[in-house]
């Protein structure tokens, strides 16, 4: 069973071998002459001002807390789906109410703003 | 030592041998989309896009490649530089990582996974690190803006990809690609194949494959004009090659899953003599230029979206179309019996 996995992990093995290499070509091929002025954070000519990793928009952390339980609803879908003719009507009925359900939430949070970007 | 030999050491030398072909094709095919892609953007424009190094300017993408290679690669200051350094490495591995399940004929894949399109979603769920470790360890504003902006923006598209996957599922039965492309083998050819009862949902998939892969119009992550170059600005050199291969690669990714869901993979458009001789994998490979043709037009043409346009689409558009379309193909499926055993 976990052998169809096997040449994956090699597949990926080699693909890291080459990546690792091809980054370490930069480095060794590359002239290497760093001055204060090339290592600052680029700021369109500026002194960098304050730390980059500033505070930021609430709504990002929203999309990514409904993307979470939209993407789970996904995983639970897909053997619901691959399997829909075993499990006939009640399995059918059952994933719609729990779609409605879903939705329900969905409707409150597009009421409430949560989708909004001006 | 003849065991040892044919039990694990032949079948390995395999796998390794049959991963860097793939490997070395994929990466030529590349090097070449990245040329059709210029080209087809400087015919729009009535330029003649790269035509000096060699002939045609077909080996412009090489040339690109030397360049990369003897340029300085900095490290800004302030950078966390270990994950500074992985960030190019994740996202080029990652967009490698999915072409292990993707068959480009039958049989022709390194491994015929029976949840083939689970890894894959999975694969590219987890795209979205590459760019916030890159965004994140550079340390610099416009990196972090851009790496912000890219997790929405790939996340939110995530969801509609999810749900038109699900759509192709229930009419198939099963989670192996391979199995996807069989159940779209009738002798009706190209209608027989799921985009024509999907349409919708291919063109949701589409349009979500464009925004997952940061292509124009929803290149934002980007956007020259406020943020410069997005969450690239302080790479150079190889490190910055490997985003932009790993950008390609996932842009093909998304090119052979339209393929396989929508298209028929390997399957000729008319099932009748001169074209079922025609071997498998070429079919493949035009219909994923064909699709990939529809990419590079689509950013000659439309204009960048703004940041609330694309969230506005993708959240109030996408989602309910086709979360609503889940709901009614299952329905279809359900009620006529036609739900694949």
């Amino acid at each position: 069973m976990l052998q169809a996995y096997l040449p994956i992990l090699i597949f990926i093995a080699v693909a890291l071998i080459m990546g690792g290499v091809v980054i370490l070509a930069g480095r060794v091929l590359g002239p290497h002459r760093p001055d204060s002025a090339k290592l600052s954070p680029y700021e369109c000519g500026f002194e960098a001002f304050e730390d980059a990793r500033m505070k930021f928009d609430v709504r990002y952390y929203l999309v990514a807390i409904l993307f979470i339980i939209f993407d789970l609803e996904i995983a639970f879908l897909f053997p619901w789906a691959v399997a829909l003719n075993e499990i006939g009507m009640f399995g059918f009925v059952s994933m719609m109410v729990f779609l409605g359900i879903l939705t329900v939430g969905f409707i409150y949070e597009w009421k409430k703003g949560a989708l909004e970007w001006e | 030592m003849a065991q040892l030999w044919s039990d694990y050491v032949w079948p390995l030398t395999v796998m390794v041998a049959q991963s860097v072909l793939l490997l070395v094709v994929l990466l030529l095919a590349v090097a070449y989309v990245l040329y059709a892609d210029r080209k087809v953007w400087a015919a729009v424009q009535l330029r003649r896009g790269p035509n000096v190094v060699g002939p045609w300017g077909l080996l412009q993408s090489f040339a690109d490649l030397l360049k990369f290679v003897v340029k300085e690669p900095t490290i800004p200051d302030s950078a966390n530089k270990g994950v500074f350094l992985l960030a190019p490495l994740v996202t080029c591995v990652l967009a490698l990582a999915a072409w292990a399940v993707i068959p480009v004929n039958a049989g022709w894949v390194i491994a015929d996974l029976n949840v083939g399109i689970l890894y894959v979603f999975a694969i590219s769920s987890l795209m979205v690190y590459g760019i916030i470790m890159g965004g994140w360890a550079s340390n610099s504003k416009y990196p972090f803006l851009s790496a912000l902006r890219s997790a929405a923006q790939m996340v939110s598209y995530e969801v509609s990809i999810g749900f038109v996957m699900i759509t192709v599922l229930l009419c198939v039965g099963s989670l192996n690609l391979t199995d996807i492309v069989d159940a779209q083998d009738s002798q009706w050819g190209l209608f027989g194949w799921f985009w024509l009862p999907l349409f919708p949902m291919f063109a949701i998939f589409f349009i979500s494959a464009l925004a997952e892969t940061n292509r124009p119009p929803f290149d934002l992550v980007e956007a020259e004009s406020e943020l410069v170059a997005g969450f690239m600005v302080e790479y150079g050199s190889t490190p910055y090659m490997m985003f932009m291969l790993g950008e390609y690669v996932a842009i093909v990714t998304m090119c052979a899953m339209c393929t396989i869901l929508f298209m028929g993979g390997w399957l000729p458009p008319i099932p009748v003599a001169p074209f079922t001789w025609v071997p498998g994998v070429v079919w493949f490979a035009l219909k994923a230029l064909a699709v990939f043709f529809m990419f590079a037009m689509v950013k000659a043409f439309v204009p960048r979206y703004r940041y609330d346009q694309l969230m506005r689409l993708g959240w109030k558009v996408f989602l309910p179309l086709s979360l609503a379309m889940v709901a009614i193909v299952a329905a279809v499926l359900q009620l006529t019996g036609l739900a694949p055993r």
